[in-house]
């Protein structure tokens, strides 16, 4: 699927952020086309969320530069990225307990009436409609979002990401809070979501999951890329390899981080 | 279509299935009607106390007037509490903000535009709520954008308020005050008589109708199934019937003789040798406490800004990740707490017909005490204008019905001290259960 001509969707040239003297990205050059899954790996710590967080408006970066379909652009807070159309599902599902499903999913986006108040209702019926596709046995839309299984709220973060027709979407461990069942789930929202095009960043420990689902790799270690390889084009030692030792495989492409 | 049905509490499954059922259909606030039933309670138990002194309309109409600035205020605590601050300085900014407005009508205006000119009030008004907006987004850009804590940002605001409303005049009192602004304090000409506070309890029995019908008729549009009609008429019907109740409580109190004599002098007739029975009706205050009540209601359930306060109360960094400009909504937060304090503080000086340097001295831990036992919880995230402005009267009453048995000063704060713990222990334990 991965469609290597062309402008890419995303291109991150030499990206660096520290925090307090630590770099926890270092010169980091990522890209993703349209209709491609790339998947960000590495230890804990390695840089992944923060390269993403760049990305997402959430951190403000030090220095480097990113391309949106071939524009530079600035994103300085979440509200430039989505934008841009970049969509964002965090580890932690960033939903606010206190408030509904609906609330959540146009939580800064909110439907208004002509008067200009909140539009409740019409928020309410596109909520059910947007969760009927990927949670249809989910009812409970009356209640705080603290109220729902694990499961459920990773589904209202998926949602909210997939409402506003996000052209780059972002997903941090989307399955770490899933069981088997919806897992698979996920995963075949991700296939569906690429054949319409969409390009997606998908962060997961699953190596097995990433095989399944990536076109290509690229992984971290102490804030440095690694190096970049086609899932096709490397094994799962080659990819334990980089992520441990920071040795990048004949087939991949060395990034500032790997090891000589 | 069992969409709506899935509300269920854990709470209304000890009552009778037909009634938890109907309770459900209605979507009242359980909470809410919790605190309603505590406050009955206690106004049931000190009329009985008091040999019937306390559910008489002299007493509910003072004691509703007593609560408005208290009430008032709470609405924008609320807002404060539910995103995770604290407001220390409402008390000392109602007492600068009074005085601001005491010296501009007696002082500042008559010199500029003749003593009797009718625009003193308004503008008197208007400089205490441009002034109260200034100082509480000022406030808020201190806590939103510099970082300091909104505790420690509101507890200086409470030591330089109050030491700037005795600078004003150097600790003078200012009396007497503006003619018409004094209406705004209640007494029998701060009333609005029985004829006009029929109109305004049709009008909002009107209300209470076109927004059962409006909400009916937005489900409807997107084919959700609206509440049962049994529940919309018992709730519509209950509404009207308290606000027709509380219009009859007011027009049942009479002029004292005093303002009569006056008023029949004024008006060059005899007095008839029963008297004449002149209605109070609804008094000014609170018709302005019950229209900030709605109008902070609407801004905290009907707008982006309101819904904003709750997400950041509920999880800043959610709020911050979803695109929303926090520390706009939290300055906005404090700037709306400041106009509330000069409405307040208009209110008081008005009703003291005299400005002083330590009114509203302690207002601050009312106007939280009365937050926190309305529902709202310190943790943020939760709580209602309803539930604060109930907890002001709640406040007002264990007060003034303490003061009607004769408890002595020490025990009534001891009281009011116990019962606010007590209530919020009550309500932590009302969650938890039902978590």
């Amino acid at each position: 699927m991965t469609n290597a001509a062309g402008t890419p969707l995303v291109e991150m040239r030499d990206v660096s952020l520290a925090f307090g003297g630590v770099h926890a990205v270092d010169r980091a050059s990522i890209d993703l086309y349209a209709g491609e899954v790339v998947a960000l790996l590495g230890h804990n710590g390695a840089g992944k969320s923060t390269v993403v967080k760049i990305l997402s408006g959430a951190y403000a970066r030090d220095a480097g530069r990113i391309f949106v379909r071939g524009a530079e652009a600035t994103i300085a807070n979440p509200r430039d990225a989505k934008a841009l159309g970049i969509e964002t599902i965090y580890q932690t599902l960033a939903l606010a307990d206190n408030i509904d499903t609906a609330a959540n999913l146009f939580l800064g986006r909110e439907l208004r009436t002509r008067f200009g108040t909140l539009d409740d209702i019409a928020m309410e019926a596109r909520a059910r409609a947007v969760m009927g596709r990927l949670n249809p046995h989910f009812h409970r839309f009356k209640e705080p979002v603290a109220a729902l299984s694990g499961g459920q709220r990773q589904s209202v973060a998926i949602a909210r990401a997939i409402l506003f027709n996000a052209q780059i979407l972002i997903m941090d461990e989307p399955t770490a809070a899933l069981g088997p069942q919806e897992t698979a789930q996920v995963g075949a929202l991700v296939r569906k979501l690429k054949s319409e095009g969409i390009g997606i960043f998908l962060i997961s420990h699953d190596i097995a999951d990433v095989f399944d689902l990536a076109d290509r790799i690229c992984v971290m270690k102490n804030g440095h890329v690694v190096g970049t390889a086609r899932t096709a084009d490397v094994g799962k030692d080659d990819v334990l390899g980089m992520i441990i030792l920071g040795k990048c495989p004949p087939g991949a492409i060395p990034g500032p981080g790997a090891t000589a | 279509m069992e969409r709506g049905a899935s509300t269920g509490l854990a709470m209304k499954q000890s009552l009778p299935p037909p009634l938890a059922r109907f309770l459900t259909a209605t979507e009242l606030d359980t909470r809410l009607l919790g605190m309603i039933g505590a406050l009955l309670l206690i106004w049931i138990g000190f009329h009985l106390a008091s040999g019937g002194l306390f559910l008489t309309p002299r007493n509910l109409w003072n004691l509703s007037v007593q609560s408005a600035p208290v009430a008032i205020m709470a609405t924008g605590m609320v807002l404060v509490i539910v995103t995770r601050n604290i407001d220390l300085s409402v008390g000392s900014m109602l007492g600068f903000l009074g005085m601001i407005m005491g010296v501009v009508q007696t002082d500042l205006l008559p010199q500029l535009l003749g003593y009797d000119c009718p625009a003193i009030w308004m503008l008197a008004l208007a400089a205490g709520l441009v002034l109260g907006a200034a100082l509480g987004a000022l406030q808020g850009f201190i806590i939103a954008y510099l970082g300091i804590p909104s505790f420690i940002a509101t507890l200086g605001g409470l030591l330089v308020w109050r030491g700037g409303a005795w600078w004003v005049t150097h600790g003078q009192t200012v009396a007497p005050l503006d003619a018409t602004f004094r209406l705004m304090g209640g007494g029998p000409e701060g009333a609005i008589g029985a004829t006009w506070s029929w109109v305004v309890g049709a009008l909002a029995c009107a209300a209470v109708v076109f927004l059962l019908m409006h909400g009916r008729a937005r489900r409807r549009t997107f084919a959700f199934t609206p509440r049962p009609l049994a529940a919309e008429i018992f709730i519509g019907g209950v509404a009207c019937a308290l606000i027709l109740v509380a219009v009859a409580v007011a027009n049942a109190y009479p002029w004292p003789i005093g303002s009569v004599r006056r008023y029949a002098q004024a008006q060059g007739m005899a007095l008839p040798d029963g008297g004449l029975f002149i209605a109070h009706g609804v008094a000014i205050p609170v018709l302005i406490a019950i229209g900030v009540g709605v109008v902070v209601t609407f801004l905290a359930t009907r707008t982006r800004f309101g819904r904003y306060v709750y997400a950041i109360g509920g999880n800043p960094e959610a709020a911050e990740l979803a695109g929303i400009d926090t520390r706009a909504v939290i300055l906005k937060v404090f700037m709306l707490m400041g106009i509330l304090a000069a409405i307040s503080g208009a209110i008081s000086i008005a009703r003291l017909n005299a400005a002083t340097n330590s009114e509203g001295t302690l207002d601050e831990l009312l106007v939280i005490a009365a937050t926190v036992i309305g529902g709202t919880s310190l943790a943020g995230g939760t709580g209602s204008v309803a539930g604060a402005m109930l907890g002001a009267v709640l406040m007002q009453s264990l007060q003034s019905g303490m003061v009607l048995l004769g408890v002595d000063t020490p025990l009534q704060s001891i009281v009011v001290g116990i019962v606010l713990v007590i209530a919020v222990g009550l309500d932590a334990l009302y969650r938890r259960r039902r978590e």
